[in-house]
């Protein structure tokens, strides 16, 4: 009986000794200072933005969203050219990607030949890696120069006088503005989003395939009908967060897009966007209001990707109810 | 051990049946997962509105003998079947095969449910769509009789447009099963298809098993000897990649004709 007892009581008194209860309370301290600092600086971002940027955001109004004016000479800004210039980017980079990100992923879980598999899957998570600041380069002296010969000349010649084509196409054609730079951060958000939906669809059940494709289903009615829908959620959060990243993009566009304050008027013009009015401008604004008037730029953008962050979670909270 | 069951000396035993009544025959079926063999010459003849069980240890190769009627492996590199399968005297290892008309003339219900993400209604609807173009009323009704035959159809008739991943465990089994025979297939094959569900859905999948071969030809892998017993005509006791013993049920089970088949039955091992 004794020893019996004996390990029992030792066992207890391992797991009651103030050694380990002084670990656990050090690591829920750690764990809430943790998440407790994430959301103390997340307010102080907000706040900070919303008090640099008030002189603009007082002086200027709801005129600061809605008007194309953005002089630093006469201090006068409005922000609706890098506003609009920030979302048609960004729409037309996630419209240009997502078919074939979504392209890319089937290929890859669904088509691929096996010896074909890894090389292609290591290249997407490669160009992944690449510095942004790389693909404004070669945005500038590579793709520049070949689209403005091939696509945009061409594309002008074509147009006929007083066509819609004709004021889609209008503009320098140098190479850079709208289109141009939606291309390049479709290329930038491409691999992100391939990787991600290929690692959702390999996600997916093999009982769940293989039903399908039991019922006598070809591939494509496979991965439309039932993959897909499998991981819908998982695919408009990939989406949401390389749209994210093309809202906030900075180095590549700045290079591509024109960077010009006005309202872009055409596919081919020249624009801006937030980011790349941030970073064009923040060394050389001199007066007060400037600055302010960059920094309620910031708070923009914060709203906008906040915005968007925020639907993509009212949409998956409606799917789920539904489904 | 010489003193229980007198069983003959003969390594395996295969029953032919009547050829006008085949309608799967399987002729010297090799099967590889990459270089290790699963099935070893494994040719056997199943008959036609019949439910003929496959049972054996776990790894025998039941499953994959499945797996290979509807070329399910050809989904996955790697795995290669050599041999002959002749469904309806076509060879549906054959290098033209659409393998798609296969499937839907060959269908399979798994071990775990799988429903789909879609309504009780489209999970059914689902396979039919892909090969008829039905009316409206024509697709409930065909929807009704695949879910009445599964045995769902009282359960479910006023939620079919709520989730199939909102139903219970075995009322998902059986909207799997009743997705499967929508599409009115030849043959249906059941990959264990009660191991995840309780007792009573399992009575019920089995009655449904029963009354489906007037319409489909029935092969059914299991572990529950029992079940075997009960849902099947025929019976095909595997071992180790081979097709050990094939016969009517009643005598595989009451005279089995080899020694390992005895032992397995007798639960001496397996």
């Amino acid at each position: 009986m004794a020893d019996a007892a004996l390990p029992t009581a030792s066992r207890t008194a391992r797991r009651s000794a103030p050694r380990g209860a002084l670990m656990a309370k050090v690591f829920e301290g750690l764990c809430f200072a943790a998440a407790t600092a994430l959301l103390a600086s997340l307010g102080g971002l907000v706040v900070s933005l919303i008090i640099g940027g008030w002189p603009a955001l007082s002086k200027f109004g709801f005129g600061f969203l809605t008007t194309a004016t953005w002089n630093p000479v006469t201090d006068v800004y409005g922000a609706a050219g890098p506003i609009v210039g920030t979302l048609v980017t960004a729409a037309l980079a996630l419209s240009i990607s997502l078919p074939i990100a979504g392209g890319v992923a089937f290929f890859l879980t669904e088509l691929c030949p096996a010896p074909l598999r890894r090389p292609i899957g290591t290249s997407v998570e490669l160009l992944a890696g690449i510095p942004s600041i790389v693909y404004g380069m070669w945005g500038l002296f590579v793709f520049a120069p070949i689209f403005s010969k091939y696509v945009q000349l061409p594309l002008m010649t074509a147009a006929r006088p007083g066509s819609l084509l004709e004021a889609m196409t209008s503009g320098i054609p140098n190479g850079s503005g709208i289109l141009p730079a939606s291309i390049i951060l479709a290329i930038m958000i491409l691999p992100f989003m391939a990787a991600t939906l290929r690692e959702l669809l390999l996600s997916v059940p093999p009982g769940v395939r293989e039903s399908a494709y039991g019922l006598g289903a070809t591939t494509a009615e496979v991965v439309l009908s039932v993959t897909l829908p499998y991981v819908r959620t998982g695919a408009i959060g990939a989406v949401m967060l390389g749209l994210g990243r093309a809202l906030g993009e900075t180095m590549a566009v700045t290079f591509i897009i024109g960077n010009s304050h006005n309202f872009p008027k055409s596919l081919f013009d020249s624009g801006s966007t937030i980011a790349s009015t941030i970073a064009n401008e923040f060394t050389e604004a001199t007066s007060p209001i400037h600055t302010a008037a960059l920094i309620a730029l910031g708070l923009v953008l914060f709203l906008i990707t906040f915005t968007v962050l925020g639907l993509a979670r009212l949409m998956l909270r409606l799917q789920g109810s539904q489904s | 051990m010489n003193t229980v069951n007198p069983v003959e000396a003969s390594e395996t035993s295969i029953a032919k049946i009547d050829p006008d009544q085949v309608k799967v025959d399987v002729r010297g079926l090799n099967f590889f997962y990459g270089k290790t063999q699963a099935l070893k010459t494994v040719s056997v003849a199943i008959a036609r509105n019949q439910v003929t069980a496959l049972i054996g240890p776990s790894g025998c190769g039941k499953s994959t003998l499945l797996r290979t009627l509807n070329r399910m492996y050809a989904l996955y590199p790697g795995q290669r079947a050599e041999g002959e399968i002749l469904l309806d005297g076509e060879n549906v290892l054959g290098a033209g095969v659409d393998l798609a008309k296969l499937r839907a003339r060959v269908g399979m219900v798994f071990q775990k449910p799988t429903p789909f993400p879609m309504s009780i209604y489209d999970n059914v609807a689902f396979g039919v769509r892909l090969y008829e173009n039905l009316s409206k009323p024509d697709m409930d009704a065909r929807v009704e009789e695949a879910l009445t035959r599964a045995a769902l159809w009282g359960e479910v008739k006023d939620n079919l447009k709520g989730p199939g991943l909102g139903l219970s465990g075995g009322q998902q089994q059986r909207l799997c099963v009743a997705r499967g025979v929508a599409v009115r297939p030849e043959v249906l094959l059941l990959d264990e298809p009660t191991s995840a569900l309780d007792p009573i859905s399992s009575a019920k999948l089995e009655e449904t098993v029963t009354q489906l071969k007037a319409d489909h030809t029935i092969i059914i892998v299991t572990h529950n000897l029992g079940q075997a017993a009960r849902v099947s005509d025929y019976t095909g006791f595997m071992y180790l990649g081979t097709l050990v013993e094939f016969g009517k049920t009643d005598e595989v089970f009451t005279h089995p004709a080899t020694r390992k088949t005895s032992d397995y039955i007798t639960g001496r091992f397996g």
